[in-house]
Formats: structure tokens, C-alpha cells, sequence
């Protein structure tokens, strides 16, 4: 039996709803299938109040032992450190205090989104929360728990991270630790899961044809590309969304607006709008992840002297309105 | 005369402590604290006003999308646009999809398995009900997630993903559905309404709908007795539920789904007193902060002249939450007021007999769950895939704006002002701020806290489980309350 943790500070507890929608199987089969023994979780758990002050009081103590603890929502720090905007209720503490001492006796914490992870959405702005991460405060390594940190088992905290979080980035994960099977290779330079982190939100995006050929979106909406000039991130974020859909067939991009890298460290603050895309004379910065410049100005350039006629047409409608197979123009 | 702190509690969306004075056993005075601040009003401050698309919805990931509807309201407010017919329709049936499934997973996840708790072991009614409806193992948890994914597929067609999706904007939305995924909606309507027709209502949406009053619903569960809805009401009869929670209905509701230039469900106000629709005018509705731990202003005030500075040294202070009131009272929300206020006769034969209590909010709720597909069928058959879903307009360098929704849990509303093309102020009300409303400059509780007045706990305050049916019966998203 594995024993998971769940707790939630400062988020919006979507990571939550998300796993809920976990399906083929459902979430508590899922569970069931790697012999997960979920101690607590906010939305799921019979015990409350007194019950639950008793549980986390035994895994203090020793008499049950917890394999896996994991947090939902960013540290709370503030006010001046002090940790009062979160404290855990009927307790008198802060969560930032409860989750430092239950980090020591779990085998593996993970930080469940990217509040836990890096301090997401709730980091936002001026950050008023003084909202941080497990073990990152931003792109910087530290957090609650500190940069030489380590687990038990010898891991460090582990980033599954997203806004929200694939139900299945969280099934995998926690199955894989339930099991034996993860390694510290498995996780990335920002300790995240490959399983995921190995692709982009590029890779299986149904507006691949219309990148190739430079056939870009205009108004959000619009079928083509939105790299150019809708802002989206796709070919730099890190993530399977495209391959792995949301709620059966979804994602960002299907949904028709753009990948805001929500898996990354700091996606909260991208210093530019969201929906746009800034550019340095007429060049969008932000190039995808490997690609040298000077070889994408050239291939995009070309690429866009070829645009065929039928995606350029598509490109700034909002649905398509040339289809293919039609007779090739002469040039 | 003791106290006793009860947290934290779970099955509620986020963090809530109740603090209560215990006089011969029952609560005589309560406090509601909601124990977590984050800040989002401050946060938005300086944002370009389309980016608050991305940070709204993330309030709160249970209503995301409510969230998102009156950010998107607000800004069109602001715009003087009007959102195209197909993007209007497109969000009603993506917030209707968000509201059904957080009825369901609140009857299903949240409120009924605390019936199938130990406590209730020697109730006759208790072998069936545990066997359905524990925590984890229950038969419905599997059945009722499986159901509830393939629902939120709605979501994947029309929204792209849900929690977190940045596909409704002021003048629609970015997604289009084609010909195919409107038959592929209407085919996923029929799977979750088959759910809802063989598991929780043993009946047709229709016949539920048709429920006129009281005896009504009590001969219908009785031939109906497999249904869950029917096993509720046979436990919360056992348990008198209509007696636990009760406060005089002061019910509001800012209207629900958009039709043309209407509502679905209408916008007003009720109260027993009046028993007639009364008119809703949103300047009346005032933030007193006397009892949270925000920075005092002089008087109570409109949110558009709101501020949000946290203040954790405020010495009357007991909750991050802010306390609402619409002309100086106290105000419920949620689905018993909006169907209250829609009059429909089974809501109004029970709120006329025994006020607002924990019965009639479940009631109310799955009644809406009867009410609200069907319509999201006729939605999507009006659907037109070959027209615009967005209109696009400019966004005003200086405006204001207000937006607000209905979210399944109730009045949800944004009003936002905009100068030099940023956002100068923001501010949220949501419905359990209304529902969990700390005390006021004049000392007047919240509605929790007057529901919980007189509930039977024991002496020492360890037989509390009433107390668990009543919090849970209003469905709160304390992520929402204080933002």
C-alpha cells in the first residue's frame, strides 16, 4: 500500500478538479490499480476536521507512514513571512509550518500545478501573497524547503507542474512511484516528469500546416498559426497537450486561443500580453526551443513566399472556408 | 457557556475554519473565518484588460469558467459590445456544463457521505446508503466520475480544456463548433442525461420538472425509491434536514444564462415577506470590511469604489472574506434562490413552509440539474456552425465595467475600471462571499452564521455532525469567497 497526502494552500484547488476528470480508467480505479491508499484528499476523504488534525498528528508521530505527500497551490509566506495568509484551519498554525514538517516524513513530496511548484497564477503581479513554491520561487531553486533539499527516498520535490495539471501527469507520476519505477532521470532540469516534459505543446498541434507555411491567425478566433501574432508559446512549452488531449479532444489550442506555457517557472508574468506576440522588426522574439535564427528567418521566409492559397485563406477565417483537393492554381 | 474551533473542512472547494459558542448544547453564536488570502484583486492591478482572461479564471478552479464569464461580462460592459449569438450560446452551454457538473459532484462527493458516516450506523435506512455513497468506496463515486468526465467533454469541443480555458471572450467565443461537433454535443448530452434519468432521478428530466409542491415530490419518492435523489429525501426526512440550517430566505439571484436580451432563470430578489419577484439594483450592493482583516475604509462601498488592502493586525477582524450586503442585509444565494426567484411551484410550496434549510438547497439544486440540460439541448440544436462565434471590437483606453453571472453556487460579480488602457481597479464579489459573510459594521451575522444558530451539537461541541450537513448544504468554494 502507498500512502498519498493530499493537501491544498494557495491555489484555486483546479489541479483537484482536473484529476477528477481523470478517465479510461477513472481516478479511484486508477488508484486502486497500483495499490494507492489515499490518506486524505480535500475533495474525496470522509474524515474533516478533528479526524484529519488527528491524522496529520500520527504521520508526525511516526504511526503511519506517508509515501507520498503532495501540495496543491503555492506556499503562502505573507504577510512578512509570517505565513498568516494560510493558516491551517482549527489549528492555529500556518501551512507553510505544517507542510516543512510533513515534508520530513514523507518518502517523496510533489508539488501538484505550478503554484506548488514555482508559485504560478498566486505569484502573479507584485505576488501579495508572498506565494512561492515547494522548492522553487520562480525560475529560482529554493522555495519552502531549499535548493539542497531532498526526500527520504533522496528526491526532490517533483514539479508536476501545468495550470491546471493533466490528471493523467498526476496518475502516472504517483502510479510510477507506487510501483518502483521512477528514477531521478526521469525528471527534468526543473525536476518535472519527462514523461511529459519531453515533448512541446507543438508537437500533434492541428495547426502544424498552417506554422510550416507562415499562415498565421490575426484575431483570436482565426484558424492558422498563432505564433506569429496571437503570442502562443507551443513551440517552446514543454508539455504533451497536443498528443495527450484535455477532456477527451481539448486543448488550449483546439479551444482556439494560445499556449501560454503554463508549465514553465514564471508563465504567470510573460511581460507582454498574453495574446500577442512581440517582435523585433517584424521578427517575433521567442524563437522555437533549438531552432537558430538566422535558419528561421530564412525558412520562414520562404515558407511564407509558398503559402498555398487554400491556407491562406483558412488562416484568417474562423472556420475553413477553401478546402483542399481543389485545382492547383498555376504560378 | 464553552467555544469550540471546528477545520478545517473538507468537501467544501478550499479553506473554512467555524468558530461557535455552545449554550445547554447548542450553538448560540458562530464565526465564519475563511482562513486562506491570496490577493487576486491586487494582483490584477496594471494588467492590460484582456489579459485578466488568463488570471480570472484561476480564482478558482471549480468555477473557472463562472469566473471567466464575468470577467469576459465586465470587459464587454466596458467594450458597449454584445457578445455574437453563436458565442453567446457556446458560453451558456459551457457554463452550464460547469454548473451541472459541480451540482453533481456536490450531491455525489460532497454533501451525502456524511450520511454513510459510522455515526448513522443504527439508522435503518444505513446499509443502502453507505453501501452507495462512503467516501471512495461508495458504488456511486465510480459511476458518477465516470459520467461527470464524459459530460466535461463539452468542454474539450467548446472550450478547449476546463478548469482554465481562455476561450470565452466579450464578444464570444474563440471556438467554433463545426457540424460535427454539434451532433457530437448532442450525443454527450444524451449520455449524461441517460446518467441523471436511471441513476439520480429513476425518472425523465420532465417528470422532475414538473414537481408542483410538496406532496408532490413526497408521492413521487415513494415510487421512486432507486433513485438517489428519492434516497435523500427518504434520509432527510429520517433526519429532519428540513429543520437544520434554517434562516429566513433573503434570496438573490443576478440572473441566469443569457437568452437574447433575458435570462433563462430570472435576475430580483425574494423574501417570504414580499412572496413576489422583487427588483435587483446593483448599486445597492455595498463591502463592509468591519470584521475582515482588510485595511477599514471610511463607509461601506460599492465595488466600484472598492479597495483590497490585507490587513492582518485589524483588531476586529476574524475572516480574509469582506462582508457583502445588498441595501444593508443579509443575503443568500445560490441554487435554492434562483429557483426560488424563477418560481418554480416545488421551490416555492417549500421555501413558504419551511424558509431556506438544508433540505430545499439540495432540492433546488438537483431540481436545477432537471431543468438546466434540457435547455443546454436546445442550445446547442440553435447552434449555426457556418456563422461568426466572436465579434471583435477595441478595447476603450478609459471605462468601467460590470459583469455578472450566475455560477452554480450563485451570484458571482466583477466590476472592473480601466485607465490608460490598464486596469485601475478590480474587484470580486463571489456567491460564497455572500453565503460566508463575516459580521457587519453592525454586528449583523452572515448567512452561515445565522444558520447555524440553535443547531444541537452536544455539550462539549462533539456531536457536530449537523454542523458538517449545514456548511456542506451551501456548497461553498472558499477559494472564490476571498480570492
Amino acid at each position: 500500500m502507498f500512502n498519498v497526502l493530499w493537501l491544498q494552500s494557495g491555489g484555486c484547488g483546479g489541479c483537484s478538479i482536473s484529476l477528477l476528470n481523470a478517465e479510461s480508467p477513472d481516478l479511484l480505479t486508477r488508484f486502486k490499480s497500483a495499490d494507492i491508499n489515499l490518506l486524505w484528499h480535500p475533495s474525496l476523504s470522509e474524515a474533516s476536521t478533528d479526524e484529519f488534525i488527528q491524522l496529520l498528528d500520527k504521520i508526525l508521530t511516526g504511526e503511519i507512514h506517508l509515501d507520498a505527500l503532495c501540495l496543491e497551490g503555492s506556499v503562502m509566506q505573507g504577510p512578512n513571512g509570517t505565513g498568516r495568509f494560510h493558516m491551517l484551519a482549527g489549528t492555529g498554525k500556518s501551512m507553510m509550518s505544517w507542510l516543512a514538517r510533513l515534508a520530513e516524513k514523507a518518502d517523496y513530496t510533489l508539488a501538484m500545478g505550478s503554484c506548488a511548484a514555482f508559485g504560478g497564477i498566486t505569484a502573479a503581479g507584485n505576488n501579495p501573497g508572498e506565494a512561492c513554491g515547494l522548492q522553487y520561487d520562480g525560475k529560482v531553486s529554493g522555495g519552502l524547503l531549499g535548493d539542497i533539499w531532498r526526500s527520504s527516498k533522496g528526491f526532490p520535490v517533483i514539479n508536476v507542474a501545468g495550470c491546471p495539471t493533466h490528471p493523467d501527469w498526476v496518475t502516472d507520476v504517483l502510479m510510477q512511484l507506487a510501483l518502483g519505477d521512477l528514477t531521478g532521470s526521469d525528471l527534468d532540469e526543473l525536476n518535472r516528469p519527462r514523461a511529459y516534459t519531453d515533448h512541446l505543446v507543438h508537437h500533434g498541434c492541428a495547426r502544424n500546416e498552417y506554422y510550416e507555411y507562415k499562415a498565421s491567425a490575426e484575431t483570436l478566433g482565426d484558424v492558422g498559426c498563432m505564433m506569429e501574432h496571437k503570442g502562443c508559446l507551443g513551440t517552446q512549452a514543454r508539455a504533451d497537450c497536443n498528443t495527450r488531449p484535455w477532456n477527451g479532444s481539448g486543448s488550449c489550442l483546439k479551444g482556439g486561443y494560445p499556449c501560454i506555457n503554463c508549465t514553465a517557472p514564471e508563465f504567470e508574468e510573460p511581460r507582454k500580453s498574453f495574446t500577442e506576440t512581440p517582435k523585433i522588426a517584424g521578427i517575433p522574439i521567442g524563437l522555437p526551443t533549438d531552432m537558430p535564427k538566422a535558419w528561421f528567418v530564412a525558412l520562414a521566409s520562404l515558407s511564407k513566399a509558398a503559402t498555398p492559397k487554400r491556407l491562406k485563406d483558412n488562416a484568417t477565417a474562423s472556420h475553413i472556408i477553401t478546402p483542399p483537393g481543389q485545382k492547383k492554381e498555376r504560378t | 457557556m464553552t467555544r469550540k474551533l471546528y477545520g478545517p473542512f473538507n468537501r467544501v472547494e478550499g479553506d473554512l475554519e467555524v468558530e461557535v459558542e455552545i449554550t445547554e448544547g447548542k450553538i448560540s453564536k458562530a464565526w465564519v473565518n475563511s482562513p486562506l488570502y491570496r490577493g487576486f484583486e491586487q494582483i490584477m492591478q496594471g494588467k492590460s484588460p484582456l489579459d485578466t482572461l488568463v488570471y480570472v479564471p484561476r480564482i478558482c478552479g471549480i468555477c473557472s469558467v463562472s469566473q471567466s464569464i464575468a470577467c469576459a461580462e465586465a470587459l464587454a460592459d466596458a467594450q458597449g459590445i454584445q457578445a455574437e449569438i453563436n458565442g453567446q450560446l457556446a458560453s451558456n452551454i459551457i457554463l452550464a456544463c460547469e454548473n451541472l457538473a459541480d451540482h453533481l459532484t456536490h450531491f455525489y462527493l460532497f454533501f451525502m457521505p456524511d450520511f454513510a458516516r459510522k455515526a448513522y450506523q443504527d439508522q435503518p435506512w444505513y446499509p443502502d446508503v453507505e453501501l452507495r455513497f462512503r467516501a471512495q468506496t461508495g458504488t456511486a463515486a465510480t459511476t458518477m466520475l465516470r459520467a461527470r468526465a464524459e459530460f466535461i467533454h463539452i468542454t474539450g469541443i467548446l472550450a478547449g480544456k476546463w478548469p482554465h480555458s481562455l476561450s470565452i471572450q466579450p464578444g464570444g467565443t474563440t471556438t467554433t463548433a463545426s457540424a460535427s461537433d454539434k451532433v457530437k454535443l448532442l450525443a454527450i448530452l444524451m449520455g449524461f442525461r441517460q446518467f441523471l434519468e436511471t441513476q439520480l432521478f429513476d425518472d425523465s428530466l420532465e417528470n422532475i420538472c414538473e414537481l408542483e409542491n410538496e406532496d408532490a415530490l413526497r408521492a413521487w419518492a415513494e415510487q421512486h425509491s432507486k433513485a438517489d435523489f428519492a434516497q435523500f429525501l427518504h434520509l432527510s426526512d429520517s433526519l429532519e434536514l428540513h429543520d437544520l440550517g434554517k434562516i429566513d430566505p433573503n434570496f438573490m439571484s443576478y440572473g441566469a444564462y443569457r437568452q437574447n436580451n433575458d435570462f433563462l432563470f430570472p435576475k430580483g430578489r425574494w423574501t417570504n415577506e414580499a412572496a413576489g419577484l422583487l427588483q435587483l439594483d446593483s448599486q445597492l450592493i455595498r463591502e463592509d470590511l468591519s470584521h475582515s482583516w482588510m485595511l477599514e475604509q471610511q463607509a461601506p462601498a460599492h465595488p466600484l469604489q472598492g479597495v483590497t488592502i490585507p490587513d492582518a493586525e485589524q483588531a476586529e477582524g476574524y475572516s480574509w472574506c469582506k462582508a457583502p450586503r445588498y441595501d444593508g442585509s443579509v443575503i443568500e444565494v445560490g441554487a435554492l434562490a434562483r429557483q426560488t426567484i424563477s418560481q418554480h411551484p416545488l421551490l416555492l410550496d417549500l421555501v413558504s413552509k419551511n424558509q431556506s434549510n438544508v433540505t430545499n438547497r439540495i432540492v433546488a439544486r438537483l431540481l436545477e440539474l432537471a431543468r438546466v440540460l434540457p435547455e443546454m439541448e436546445n442550445w446547442c440544436r440553435q447552434l449555426q456552425p457556418n456563422n461568426p462565434f466572436c465579434h471583435q471590437s477595441p478595447m476603450p483606453t478609459s471605462a468601467e465595467g460590470q459583469g455578472m453571472v450566475e455560477a452554480a453556487r450563485g451570484s458571482l460579480g466583477h466590476w472592473i475600471r480601466i485607465e490608460q488602457g490598464k486596469i485601475s481597479n478590480y474587484q470580486i464579489i463571489a456567491p460564497t462571499t455572500w453565503n460566508f459573510s463575516p459580521r457587519d459594521k453592525d454586528n449583523i451575522a452572515g448567512a452561515l452564521e445565522q444558520a447555524l444558530l440553535g443547531t444541537a451539537v452536544g455539550e462539549g461541541g462533539n456531536q457536530a455532525i449537523a454542523i458538517q450537513h449545514i456548511v456542506r448544504s451551501f456548497d461553498p468554494c472558499m477559494v472564490c469567497t476571498v480570492h
